[in-house]
């Protein structure tokens, strides 16, 4: 009793905070924000009160475990169930900025416009959809690796609710046209304090874990799941290092000014590719993807080079991002040379990942997990080719700036980060609920086409528009004036800009399916449909030849 | 020399060998003599009583 009044005090004290924060904002967003947080500690409030059961007082409103002998995996299930509404959320923004590219029309003032969108829908795949998987799956992981249960159960559940509100406050402010203007970590210097205390404790739950293991060696999932939570952890905090105008308004200032700022924000911006989209990712890679071909990593030894190989090598690169600014030449080469040498360990490890299957490549025929897989670590070869070689400053002196940036970046994001997730997604539900096995086999057959064709009219009508770009802009004539205006190039890119938006459609559709399928997972249905392998059996042709003795 | 100058030479001299010698070390250890059964045990040690971990 007294806990539960403890409890409902502490939300009541924020609850107060917030509305003082609301009578004193210095501008309206803020005090949007201030009201976000006041109707969750309301809400909490209300839900701990209401709930509240002397008989059942370990298995409160969160779920906590009631023994160490099972394996501590709610906040892994609210994590896939996040994964999956915020994957829709992201997609859906996506696919309305491309629409938007296409027909200006559809830019509603002041909310929806594309300045307010399109950081909605990067946040939205990268942080709350990517971010999720990553949180869910390196729960998932680090338990069954270590064989022990998740360290610090309530910090964990924390760490989950902490990271939706993160979530939920970056998404409405970019629509409320709150920004610190730097690409991916736009949301201002409050809501990044916010964000460092989850990450903390996110950091916290994860090396507890590790500590409390009952295996002697740590998996090399690990390894690349600590290297993503130690390094966003740094890079967050540098990065948005800024000074508020008034501590009840939202304007900060960057700590850093000019090329300074730049430099830190590209080593940010290209480092959370490194280290939040590849690194974790290959955690989740280096687990599932053994699990799914049930046989180990192709090589063990191969691994930790390829984490060795990042760790040293990815922190450079991020100065490839200003090609050709104010960046003193040295600093421009050194990130394109750090870029280049990438390439090696990146195929390393994509190699590793396809030569698991070494001996059971029948699986990519009847299995659609395996297959997803397989198609996410081609993708992560394919776009660790392409950025290299976009590093190169010959190269982008034609690509910066163009579309073929947005394209690179996709089939990235698209092909490998969606694809890994998906199949992650795929092998957890029927684990995490119990069930004998998904919904659908032959859904999954759909999302995958679906969601490759989605990327090839994505890929490939980038590469077109960027190059038209890029030629275009460059293009002089015999009285040394530029032969097109900007708006011609614009109006060139208008069929791509539609066969993007298909891709996006396509994409999403596949993402709907898989929503579906859980869902149904979820109710307990199995669908009746034929299985994926029917290698058919001919009882006639299926005996010895028998000779005829000549006559 | 500035503050400035002494981290960069340092930077480009001494700590950069530092840096790949570690670097080397680093990736030459799961190569080092006798470490085979160990590296095999740490690749199948997720499929260990396998069991989902219910």
């Amino acid at each position: 009793m007294e806990a539960v009044l403890g409890r409902v005090g502490l939300w009541f004290l924020i609850l107060l905070l917030a509305i003082g924060a609301i009578i004193g904002a210095q501008d309206s967003g803020f005090a949007a924000h201030a009201t976000i947080i006041a109707i969750v500690a309301f809400v909490l409030i209300w839900v701990t009160a209401g709930r509240y059961d002397p008989m059942a007082k370990a298995q409160s409103l969160f779920k906590m475990p009631t023994g160490p002998e099972t394996y501590d995996d709610d906040p892994v299930r609210w994590g896939v169930l996040a994964t999956t509404f915020w994957g829709l959320a992201g997609l859906l923004a996506g696919l309305f900025i491309a629409l938007q590219l296409a027909f200006p029309v559809l830019n509603f003032e002041p909310y929806l416009t594309f300045g307010r969108v399109r950081p909605l829908h990067t946040s939205a795949v990268i942080f709350a959809f990517g971010g999720n998987a990553l949180i869910a799956t390196s729960f998932y992981v680090v338990q069954r690796t270590c064989r022990t249960q998740l360290a610090f159960p309530s910090l964990a559940r924390f760490v989950f609710w902490g990271y939706q509100l993160f979530i939920v406050l970056a998404a409405s402010g970019y629509l409320l046209g709150i920004t610190q203007s730097k690409e991916y970590a736009e949301p201002e210097w409050y809501v990044d304090l916010w964000l460092t205390i989850v990450w903390l404790a996110y950091l916290a739950v994860f090396v507890g874990t590790i500590v409390r293991r009952h295996e002697p060696h740590i998996y090399v999932a690990n390894w690349f799941y600590l290297a993503f939570i130690v390094t966003i952890a740094m890079l967050h905090v540098v990065n948005n290092l800024a000074i508020p105008v008034s501590f009840l308004g939202a304007k900060s200032y960057s700590a850093f000014a000019g090329v300074q700022d730049a430099l830190t924000q590209w080593w940010y911006g290209h480092n959370a590719v490194g280290f939040f989209l590849t690194a974790g990712f290959l955690a989740m890679m280096y687990y599932f993807v053994p699990k799914q071909a049930e046989r180990p990593v192709y090589s063990y030894r191969l691994s930790i080079i390829h984490f060795w190989s990042l760790i040293f090598l990815y922190i450079w690169a991020g100065p490839h991002h200003l090609h050709y600014t104010a960046l003193p030449d040295w600093a421009q080469t050194l990130g394109m040379v750090f870029s280049i040498m990438l390439w090696m360990p990146s195929w390393g490890g994509m190699i590793n990942g396809l030569m698991t299957l070494n001996g059971a490549w029948d699986k990519v025929r009847t299995d659609p997990i395996i297959r997803m897989m397989v198609m996410a670590l081609a993708f992560y070869g394919m776009s660790t080719f392409e950025g290299p070689m976009l590093s190169i400053k010959a190269v982008n002196g034609l690509s910066h700036y163009t579309d073929w940036t947005i394209g690179h970046v996709h089939s990235g994001a698209l092909g490998w980060n969606g694809m890994i997730t998906f199949a992650a997604l795929y092998y957890l539900v029927p684990r995490l609920w119990k069930r004998e096995r998904l919904y659908s086999l032959r859904m999954i057959n759909w999302h995958f086409w679906l969601a490759t064709l989605g990327i090839v009219f994505y890929a490939a009508s980038m590469w077109v528009a960027g190059i038209t770009q890029g030629l275009m802009w460059r293009e002089y004539g015999v009285d040394g004036y530029l032969v097109n205006s900007f708006v011609d190039s614009v109006a060139a890119l208008h069929p791509m800009y539609l066969m993007r938006a298909f891709g996006g459609l396509l994409y999403l559709s596949g993402a709907l399916i898989m929503t579906y399928n859980i869902w149904m997972t979820l109710a307990g249905r199995i669908r009746e449909e034929a299985p994926m392998t029917e290698t058919p059996h001919s009882d006639a042709a299926d005996r010895p030849i028998t000779t005829v003795p000549a006559e | 020399m500035s503050f400035y100058e002494t981290l960069r030479h340092f930077a480009d001299s001494y700590g950069l060998a530092l840096m790949f010698v570690l670097f080397l070390m680093l990736c030459l250890w799961p190569f080092r003599p006798g470490s085979d059964r160990h590296n095999q045990t740490a690749a199948n040690s997720i499929f260990k009583e396998d069991s989902d971990g219910q």
